[in-house]
């Protein structure tokens, strides 16, 4: 049980870490003219020069590998939705790092996901 | 693209559930690790979810461009409903009313981010699009 949740922890950290250097680096990089092949070609192309896509690019592979183990572990429908625990560390994060308006609606919203995934991890009976 | 992500993400990570299920416990321990990176890396099932995955990525990129992390991330959270219609059906997974009510506040809670204004933040360094 304890292995379980270490591992949870580790794949929060690193997910949430990753996906906001990943906003900040397509956020510098700016949005496609549209959403065409060639364009997007271009945009990935631009994307993968910025540092913050190779900083977001390896804590986002380590998470990747936590998940697999994971997934190894315990039965998908507690895995996916405990992952989602990742809602609240990111909203903190897409707050006080990104600096992005999160309003009463944005945070009820969030704390009723937060709720909902309690819900789900509880009623899972860890394997180990 | 929102609903292509969603798509992708959920496709890959049954995939990845099917696939890591035939492989079988990973041992958390170096040679175990090991030996799980060389069963995964030869599975075509993981292959397959890599793909849907990469699919997912190009979305969420294309996604964080223009909006809000914190709009985006709860966003994606509406394939909770189909992962666990798709893990009872395809998977034969058991999910108790409990999980079941617990799949649905995620849902509202979605619902109510997506009621909110998708980009919040200035972008950074905006396109030129040149002629």
């Amino acid at each position: 049980m304890t292995s379980t949740f270490l591992l949870l922890a580790l794949f929060l950290c690193t997910s949430t870490g990753g996906e906001i250097a990943m906003t900040y680096g397509m956020k510098a990089t700016g949005e496609p003219a549209r959403l065409r092949p060639k364009e997007l070609l271009k945009f990935l192309g631009r994307a993968v020069c910025n540092g913050w896509f190779w900083v977001g690019i390896p804590l986002m592979a380590f998470s990747f590998y936590a998940l697999l183990i994971l997934l190894s572990w315990q039965p998908i429908s507690f895995v996916i939705p405990a992952s989602a625990l990742s809602n609240v560390v990111g909203t903190l994060g897409a707050k006080y790092i990104l600096k992005e308006d999160v309003n009463t609606a944005r945070w009820t919203g969030v704390v009723l996901v937060c709720i909902g995934v309690a819900l789900v991890s509880l009623d899972s009976i860890p394997l180990r | 693209m929102v609903l292509a992500m969603v798509v992708c993400a959920n496709t890959g990570d049954l995939l990845l559930k099917r696939g890591m299920t035939g492989i079988g416990a990973v041992e958390f321990s170096g040679s175990g690790l090991a030996h799980a990176f060389r069963l995964t890396v030869t599975n075509p099932t993981i292959w397959l979810a890599i793909f849907f995955l990469i699919g997912f990525m190009i979305c969420y990129m294309t996604v964080l461009s223009w909006a809000d992390y914190s709009y985006v991330m709860p966003a994606g959270a509406f394939g909770y409903a189909i992962l666990t219609f798709l893990a009872v059906i395809f998977l034969h997974e058991s999910v108790s009313p409990r999980r079941w009510f617990g799949v649905i506040l995620i849902c509202v809670g979605v619902m109510l981010v997506g009621q909110t204004k998708p980009r919040t933040t200035e972008v950074v360094a905006p396109q030129k699009v040149t002629a």
